[in-house]
């Protein structure tokens, strides 16, 4: 008889070595460290670690350099676009991506990322949508919704008085230099599939020179929505998606 | 061995002078007095495989430009006073992360829209810091346009050696006359240079991290001890003209276009038997204190002329304090002076009046 037990654990999900193993400063819930994975996790599997340039930028996700180990530039608020320019520029063999949240890139940063896009810069930008100002305590967004409650809005967001949510990824899509650019959710598994094949795209048109990569990611910031983690997912799927319809908005070039 | 002389505009020669000193990424937004620089850089630098943009602001050209300079190549973006207001904000990140690049201000009137004529008025906001936060850049003031070319040269050399923004100030007389110019040989950019820093990608190494924020607690403290020393020891870089000061009674302090109108009035107040001399700063930061007080303690006056409402004769007044005070002389921005113009207000203070 053997010792031996009869099954051997068997390692099906590993950690990308690129993503630093330590505590997170995200809040529970919180989506950025998901997103952070898929994108250690992209990569890795393009093999593009050692030639990978990153560009924060400013909120709760300034902090992406104590996670994704990658030679690393901080932007000021919104810039991260032209920062991002300026080192593929320098450097047009490395592989340049910046991390911004929809209060960075679509206030402030609004001018930059317009821009950068319709350059085609040969960049790939990681968008998170929270519809919220994450770090500077849960104030409107431009993102932020209808009805949405925050503390620069308390009564809801309103239409008359603050104007709509502005949908990045569809404006984004409508310029010449875009080569892709989707909108996808990270709350559950089939979304987040669909987020990292986006993710993955839009990294390859990057790697093959065909002008610029976006992914608006739609994320949960569950402290400043005032709700727990597992209802900040179910707000996603019954709030967020049906006002920021998730897809492809451009593939300049479909093949595979 | 040296090129041939060529004529050509102040403005011109720093772009030629960037093209020669390693410059290989240009960042500008139209703005006048200084447009001859991105359209001469629009051709040539491409041609010297580098890359030209025309940003959609001069916000996003200071951030291109730190973009380009955290990766250790060498970087430029010029623009005239309200433009330069605009690109502050990256010119302060940049002193935090401790980036090289070179600013080039072609002062024009203020404030506000302000007129496209020449103009000193950007001294404070150039000399002070200019965006938020304790930082200093160098500032080098030309007065010719072989100064043009050659402080250009100096300015990527300075930046490098300090990890610092440097900044040159000039105005729309520098930037628009033209003069014979001797440019020197092309540099070689030295391929070590940032090489403990620069962004490459990291390949076998650890990650290296270029930000300007400092959280922990004490850490902002450190990085600011740091910085303070740095710009310490920028003060050896000081350069100034010294002109006829040393039997002088009343040495003229002016810098950049009216120094050098102020050299004429002082060479013809010289010629009719008056002893006054000039000093001229060329670095703005750091500034020629030490000669000034020098030149205080030797018992001399002196007399501040600026194109501004008085702005470096504060520092004229904080180096010679204790000694001698300065009397001031403004040209108002939108007027253009000759040497005539100073040939009294010199002889005045030349009396103590
Ligand atoms: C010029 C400037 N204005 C304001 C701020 C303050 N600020 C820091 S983070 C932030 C909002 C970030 O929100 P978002 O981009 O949505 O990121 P999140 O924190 O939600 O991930 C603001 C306004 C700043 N850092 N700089
Ligand atoms: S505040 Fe919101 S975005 Fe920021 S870490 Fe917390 S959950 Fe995430």
């Amino acid at each position: 008889m053997s010792c031996q037990p009869e099954t051997q654990e068997k390692l099906v999900f590993d950690r990308p070595a690129v993503l630093a193993d330590v505590p997170t400063h995200y809040c529970p819930g919180c989506q950025h460290g998901v997103i952070h994975r898929m994108v250690a996790e992209c990569l890795e599997e393009f093999g593009l670690v050692e030639k990978t340039i990153a560009v924060s930028s400013i909120g709760c996700s300034v902090f992406l350099y104590n996670y994704i180990l990658v030679d690393t530039v901080e932007a000021p608020h919104g810039r991260a676009p032209a920062v991002a320019t300026g080192v593929k520029r320098a450097r047009t063999d490395a592989f340049v991506f910046a991390y911004q949240g929809d209060g960075d890139l679509a206030s402030i940063g609004m001018a930059e990322i317009m821009h950068a896009a319709n350059r085609g810069e040969r960049i790939s930008v990681v968008f998170v949508n929270n519809t919220v100002y994450g770090m500077t305590g849960g104030q409107m967004a431009p993102t932020t919704m209808i009805g949405q409650k925050t503390t620069t809005c308390p009564g809801g967001r309103c239409a008359e008085r603050e104007g709509g949510p502005i949908r990045m990824a569809e404006i984004i899509a409508s310029l010449d230099g875009v080569a892709y650019c989707a909108r996808t959710a990270v709350n559950s598994v089939k979304n987040m599939a669909q987020a990292k094949r986006a993710l993955r795209r839009a990294f390859e048109v990057q790697i093959r020179g065909e002008g610029f990569g976006f992914v608006e990611l739609l994320a949960t910031c569950p402290t400043n929505w005032k709700v727990s983690p597992v209802a900040a997912n179910e707000r996603v799927a019954k709030e967020m998606i049906p006002g920021f319809p998730l897809g492809v908005f451009k593939d300049a070039s479909k093949e595979d | 061995m040296s090129a041939k002389r060529v004529f050509i505009k102040g403005n011109e020669a720093i772009g030629q002078g960037a093209l020669a000193a390693g410059c290989r990424c240009y960042f500008g937004y139209p703005i006048t007095p200084q447009n001859d620089i991105p359209e001469m850089l629009s051709a040539a630098m491409p041609a010297a495989g580098g890359q030209f943009v025309q940003a959609e602001s001069e916000v996003a050209a200071a951030n291109m430009l730190l973009g380009a300079a955290a990766c250790g190549v060498r970087a430029m973006t010029t623009s005239s006073s309200p433009g330069v207001s605009l690109m502050q904000e990256a010119i302060s990140y940049m002193a935090g992360s401790e980036l090289p690049g070179v600013i080039v201000n072609m002062n024009r009137g203020g404030p506000g829209l302000g007129d496209i004529g020449p103009s000193q008025g950007d001294y404070f906001q150039s000399v002070k810091g200019g965006g938020h936060g304790d930082y200093r850049t160098l500032v080098l003031a030309p007065a010719t346009c072989q100064e043009c070319y050659d402080l250009t040269f100096t300015a990527f050399d300075l930046a490098y050696k300090y990890r610092n923004p440097v900044l040159i100030l000039g105005d729309a007389i520098v930037g628009q006359m033209k003069e014979p110019v001797t440019p020197r040989e092309a540099l070689p950019v030295d391929p070590a240079e940032g090489g403990d820093w620069k962004l490459t990608g990291r390949g076998q190494r650890a990650p290296r991290l270029l930000k300007s924020l400092f959280l922990e607690d004490g850490a902002l403290a450190g990085q600011n001890r740091l910085l303070q020393k740095k710009y310490e020891a920028m003060r050896a870089e000081v350069l100034f003209e010294d002109f006829e000061t040393a039997d002088a009674e009343l040495v003229v302090v002016a810098y950049g276009s009216i120094g050098r109108i102020a050299k004429s009035a002082v060479r013809s107040l010289r010629a009719a038997g008056v002893k006054v001399g000039l000093l001229r700063p060329v670095t703005l930061y750091p500034f020629p204190e030490d000669k000034l007080r020098e030149l205080a303690a030797a018992g001399k006056r002196f007399l501040t002329i600026e194109h501004n409402l008085g702005q470096m004769v504060d520092d004229v007044r904080l180096a010679v304090r204790g000694l001698a005070d300065s009397a001031f002389y403004g040209v108002f921005p939108g007027n253009l002076p000759t040497p005539d113009e100073f040939v009294e207000p010199i002889r005045a203070a030349a009396k103590g009046a």
